[in-house]
């Protein structure tokens, strides 16, 4: 199938790529910053029509995955990346006569605070999810979801807590934190969250790009996990174990750390510090998803995509160890 | 005043608005009242077969059609449900007119004619609506295919006081306050009602749904009627009326009644239940412990355990306790002589009369040893003794009194009055004994001063006898009196399971099973006169005698198991030269820890035991052998079994292997006379209707013997699930059998887990992490929704370390722990100890422990 991936410079849109691209599929990425790939590439902003235009000739299928991501920042600039960009990037590939649409969304979209034990995929909602990412990750499923229609079958995948070698956003900051002493645990770590080893999230992915149109996928959101959830203590400590790094082992209570968060986030509304990347270092989104349980029922996801991981937790911290002790370099670029 | 009729507001909670109707007929006058009902068939329903079974429903005061609401939803299109609001009740007409309970009557019987109401009826009714229902019943009894009752009465039980809620409820000016002028009753009703699941009370919503036709006091005049219409005092316009219905339903043997009972009612109480009961002896009786006045709010299985009797109905079988089937598998493959427990005793009597037949030992003093002559002397004049008192045939008798001689005289004695025994063991805890008793209903106690006190509030309504005052009975007794011996049919006793999962529950056995039991233990552990029995095991204390051989019970604080200590045990086995030894667990625990007090001669009385049994929870392996090293010459086996059957396995020490090799513990073969099969649990980890005697299949344990209980005391819908296999005993426990025959236990029923990816049971992992050298206990449970539920294990660390604030056990011990136990670990939470049974101190909590496991692991605002 001819495929185009948006988003492909990041850690899960790169790997899916590759992961078409190993399947035999035809692949098109379209991002900001040179890709790596050895395959056809469109560089632009999700918002250039021109861009978006060419990268969409002759496309079947897209997965949709160029969103901002990040704790902190303007809510206008995550409202025009992912909201707008959504919706231009629906629009276009519809008129192009694309049939296929995986967009790529997040559980914290369904996601109040409360604690989530085995939740299923609510509903999406820009009202209750917290955090500008969530709130527009929120609004642009509703978008994507309502384009449904016949001959043009949108699906919407939730990985959660994507990881692996070369991961950036989750691994490589916990790491840097606990490289650097800088590595504690809210509450001693005992909320269960579950998490998605990389190649479990491709696989994922193109089997619901394979079977989008089938009766019960198309129209629908589904929460992609490796369905092993394990304390968030257990977690942290395992990846630093891989990456060599100290373990953690101090603790603060909930109550200050989402405190801590609150005033961070003041704080760098004023004095943005660093350059691009600077998300404060606690915000209280972050005490919030350290500290409260988000684990999925994958029943209904794995039937729906007749798919299942293939990767177990242990195996993927073997597999990180090994990356780290090769040197640790990030892959494709 | 009067209002017409008119419909209940739209978006009731679970009211359907499309059942509504309003329907016109006369009333017991002849004026034409419109009613509002509920009814599943209002309207024509094209191509539907028409209903089978119509089930008529009529609520009390001050409730409403609104009650059955659930029935309704829940029945199947071939019933035809029919709730009624009475007339000046819920949404129907304001007549302004006092109905008496005649009238009431009258008003239904016009109002069901105007429906045309025929065919298989079954009433079903609550509170006032009881005396009306059955009013109304026993007028169409050639229709009427059964009658259902919860929380009603007929009667005010002789020599009790009318309940005082409703006498102060109904003095003078309080009775207008209090139904009337404000709606006081009407949310007082609803605020007493708690869900059994969740313990919360009734949602905000449904409460106000049940006052919505009550707003007004023109509206609640009828609330006030109604309950200035109990006849409380003689004279009163309505009392000829209740006492005939009261009279007349004894004429109803051959229709099927059910009667369901919250009996937390604060006015009709197990008292009106136990009246019920004995107008209606055929009935099925189910209490929902716990539940209240509004049972059919709190009780969450009510209506499906309802539908089940009703379906009953409409395929018009007879009503029964259990379905009476051909069974699967085949016949019992041993069928005990039956003798009855007197026999026995009188046999040993005749054979051996200067023989000592009981040694209750002292903790200080000489032991108070009781010959057969004398036991059977005491038991005779006892008997006609307590007969004197007033004690009857079929009575049952609480008996609150330790193990000992005086224990065991009375239980004799009411056996051979033909009465039966309610034992609720100190292992019950305070609370538990008297929900216990409540629940029984004995019509007499006998206790030792503390069991007297406990039971005082508990309404007992015939004879409180002290064992101070025995030495006077037996004094009025006549040695030459000899009644006939009981019935191999009739009640002997009431015992309580242990309660680990739920409320205790009262578990019957007949004369025919009590001896049963002691044949089979017999039989199996081949007792021959030269035997002595030393009883450190409560409920088989009472059995000495009945096997006919001498039994010693050793000085102990029989409410803590633990207190028995090596000396005492060992002075037991010297009095009587012990040659079997029956202890709990929990017993020998403490045997071994005390050991070393032993004197010489001491320990040298342990060398006489030949068998040395250890019963009523799992036994560790490791105090076994320790067991094994105190009695050299002992055989040292664990039999296995419950409250409702014991023993149903056993197995030897030599034959345990050591712990963490398979998935459970072996509890041994088959004991004689039992047939085992395992009913194969499902994906959903609910055991099927398949029964399998495979190796190496998992499901719930199933048992087939002559010594099981009969049945669960007034557990009608509990019986009915526990006797799911038509024959056979539903143990409610978890197992396999493998190739070699013998029985592994895995854990309970409740505490399997069901994972996305199988059913997980939970004692073979538990056993394989207690392997590991830091580990002292373990516990696995699910977390998380049934079907999806992520395996948690929770252990009790060998050292305690450092305390640590964090409960989760560190990363390279739970890796260690998911490795050896296979089981893919969410988390490995560290407990101080686990919560276990008062009675055994050994039966794991693992449901408490899993709402504990996840609520710590749900993080922040879990």
């Amino acid at each position: 199938m001819r495929v185009l991936v948006t988003g492909a410079s990041g850690f899960l849109g790169g790997a899916v790529a590759r992961g078409l691209i190993a399947n035999g599929h035809e692949v098109t990425v379209l991002q900001r910053r040179p890709s790596g790939l050895q395959c056809r590439e469109v560089r632009g902003d999700i918002l250039d029509g021109g861009a978006v235009g060419e990268a969409l000739r002759g496309v079947e299928a897209v997965i949709h995955l160029a969103a901002k991501v990040a704790v902190s920042g303007a809510h206008s600039e995550f409202t025009r990346v992912n909201v707008t960009g959504t919706t231009t990037l629906l629009e276009a590939a519809r008129a192009a006569g694309v049939h296929r649409f995986v967009h790529v969304s997040s559980p914290s979209v369904a996601h109040a605070g409360s604690p989530l034990v085995s939740a299923g995929a609510g509903p999406a909602n820009p009202n209750t999810a917290h955090g500008s990412y969530s709130r527009t990750k929120a609004a642009s499923e509703i978008i994507a979801l309502a384009a449904d229609s016949p001959g043009f079958a949108v699906v919407a995948i939730r990985p959660h807590l994507v990881w692996g070698p070369g991961d950036e956003q989750l691994v490589g900051r916990i790491v840097a934190r606990a490289s650097a002493g800088r590595l504690f645990l809210i509450d001693a770590g005992v909320a269960l969250i579950d998490t998605t080893y990389i190649d479990n999230a491709v696989t994922a992915l193109i089997a619901s790009m394979e079977h989008a149109p089938d009766s019960f996928v198309h129209g629908r959101a589904f929460v992609v996990s490796n369905g092993q959830p394990r304390t968030v203590a257990e977690l942290l400590t395992r990846m630093a174990v891989a990456a060599g790094a100290p373990t953690p082992t101090r603790s603060v209570p909930y109550r200050p750390a989402w405190l801590a968060g609150w005033v961070a986030e003041r704080a760098w509304r004023v004095h943005p510090r660093g350059d691009r990347a600077g998300d404060p270092p606690m915000t209280t989104f972050l005490a919030e998803q350290l500290a409260t349980a988000h684990w999925f029922d994958q029943r209904e996801t794995r039937r729906a995509l007749g798919w299942k991981p293939t990767v177990d937790l242990d195996e993927g911290f073997v597999r990180l160890a090994a990356w780290y002790a090769s040197g640790g370099q990030p892959r494709g670029g | 005043m009067t209002e017409p009729a008119r419909l209940p507001p739209i978006g009731l909670p679970g009211l359907d608005p499309r059942w509504s109707r309003i329907v016109e007929a006369p009333d017991f006058s002849g004026i034409s009242r419109f009613w509002h009902l509920l009814d599943t068939h209002a309207g024509p329903e094209p191509g539907q077969p028409e209903p089978t079974l119509t089930v008529l429903c009529v609520h009390g005061n001050p409730t409403w059609s609104y009650l059955w609401r659930t029935l309704l939803t829940s029945a199947p299109q071939s019933m035809r449900i029919i709730a009624v609001d009475q007339l000046d009740m819920g949404f129907s007409e304001r007549t302004g007119i006092c109905r008496r309970l005649a009238n009431r009557i009258d008003d239904l019987d016009s109002l069901t004619q105007v429906l045309g109401i025929t065919g298989p009826v079954v009433t079903v009714a609550h509170d006032w609506g009881g005396p009306i229902s059955l009013g109304w019943a026993l007028r169409h009894r050639e229709d009427l295919r059964g009658v259902v009752l919860l929380n009603t009465a007929v009667h005010q039980p002789e020599g009790s006081p009318a309940p005082s809620i409703i006498r102060i409820a109904r003095s003078g000016p309080l009775l207008r306050l209090n139904t009337e002028w404000t709606d006081m009753f009407v949310r007082g009703t609803t605020r007493l009602s708690r869900s059994l699941l969740s313990a919360r009370p009734m949602p905000k919503s449904v409460a106000t749904a049940f006052a919505s036709p009550y707003r007004s006091a023109a509206r609640r005049v009828a609330i006030r009627d109604f309950v200035a219409d109990i006849p409380l005092e003689p004279g009163h316009p309505s009392s000829a009326a209740l006492d005939a219905i009261a009279e007349d339903i004894r004429d109803l043997g051959a229709t099927p009644a059910l009667l369901l009972w919250g009996p937390n009612d604060p006015v009709f109480s197990d008292r009106y239940l136990a009246d019920f009961i004995e107008r209606l002896p055929h009935a099925d009786v189910h209490r929902y412990e716990r539940a209240a006045h509004l049972v059919i709010e709190d009780a969450p299985r009510l209506v499906e355990d309802l539908l089940w009797w009703l379906s009953a109905r409409q395929r018009n079988e007879p009503g029964t306790e259990i379905p009476g089937e051909v069974t699967r598998v085949g016949q019992m493959t041993m069928s005990p002589k039956i003798t009855t427990l007197l026999e026995a005793l009188g046999r040993a009597q005749v054979h051996r009369p200067g023989a000592v037949a009981l040694a209750e030992m002292k903790s200080r003093g000489p032991a108070r040893l009781v010959t057969w002559e004398a036991l059977a002397l005491r038991v005779t004049k006892l008997a006609a003794g307590l007969r004197v008192r007033g004690i009857e045939p079929g009575d049952r008798v609480s008996v609150l009194v330790p193990p000992g001689a005086d224990l065991i005289a009375i239980v004799y004695a009411c056996w051979a009055i033909g009465a039966s025994v309610v034992i609720a063991d100190t292992g019950l805890g305070l609370f538990g004994i008297r929900r216990a008793i409540r629940g029984a209903q004995p019509r007499h106690v006998i206790g030792v001063r503390a069991g007297l006190a406990l039971a005082r509030t508990l309404s007992i309504p015939g004879l409180r006898i002290s064992t101070a005052s025995l030495p006077a009975i037996t004094a009025q007794g006549s040695e030459q009196e000899s009644s006939a011996l009981p019935d191999a049919e009739a009640e002997a006793v009431v015992v309580f399971t242990s309660g680990a999962t739920g409320p205790a529950k009262g578990v019957v056995y007949r004369h025919r099973q009590v001896a049963a039991t002691v044949e089979i233990l017999r039989e199996h552990y081949r007792l021959t006169e030269s035997d002595a029995l030393v009883a450190a095991f409560a409920p088989w204390a009472v059995l000495g005698p009945a096997l006919g051989i001498t039994s010693a019970i050793p000085a102990m604080d029989v409410t803590k198991p633990r207190t028995l200590t090596a000396g005492a045990l060992s002075d037991a086995i010297a009095a009587v030269d012990g040659s079997v030894l029956w202890a709990s667990p929990a017993a020998l625990t403490n045997v071994l820890a005390t050991q070393k007090q032993l004197s010489p001669t001491q320990r040298d009385a342990f060398s006489r035991v030949r068998l040395a049994l250890f019963a009523g929870a799992p036994v560790p392996r490791a105090a076994l052998v320790s067991a094994a090293s105190l009695m050299p010459q002992a055989e040292i086996r664990t039999p296995y079994g419950m409250t409702e059957a014991l023993p149903v396995a056993d197995v030897e020490l030599a034959a345990i292997p050591g712990v963490g090799t398979a998935e459970g513990v072996p509890v041994g073969h088959p004991v004689i006379g039992v047939k085992l099969a395992i009913a194969v649990l499902d994906d959903d980890g609910h055991p099927s209707d398949d029964l399998t005697t495979q190796a190496g299949i998992t499901g719930e344990i199933v048992v087939r013997a002559e010594h099981i209980r009969d049945r669960y005391d007034r557990l009608w819908a509990t019986n009915r699930t526990a006797s799911a296999h038509p024959g056979w005993h539903r143990t409610g426990d978890v197992g396999h059998i493998d190739d070699a025959g013998c029985l592994w236990v895995e854990g309970r029923l409740a505490h399997v887990i069901v994972t996305s990816s199988g059913v997980l049971t939970p004692v073979g992992a538990e056993q394989r992490a207690l392997t590991l050298p830091f580990v002292e206990q373990a516990a696995l449970v699910g977390v998380g929704p049934r079907g999806t539920s992520a395996p948690v294990l929770v252990v009790v660390l060998a050292v305690a370390g450092r305390r640590s604030r964090s409960p989760l056990l560190d990363v390279d011990r739970t890796e260690l722990l998911r490795q050896v136990t296979g089981v893919d670990l969410a988390a490995v939470l560290v407990r101080g100890a686990l919560p276990v049974d008062i009675r055994h101190n050994s039966k794991i909590d693992r449901t408490l422990l899993a709402t504990w496991a996840e609520r710590i692991l749900a993080g922040a605002g879990g």
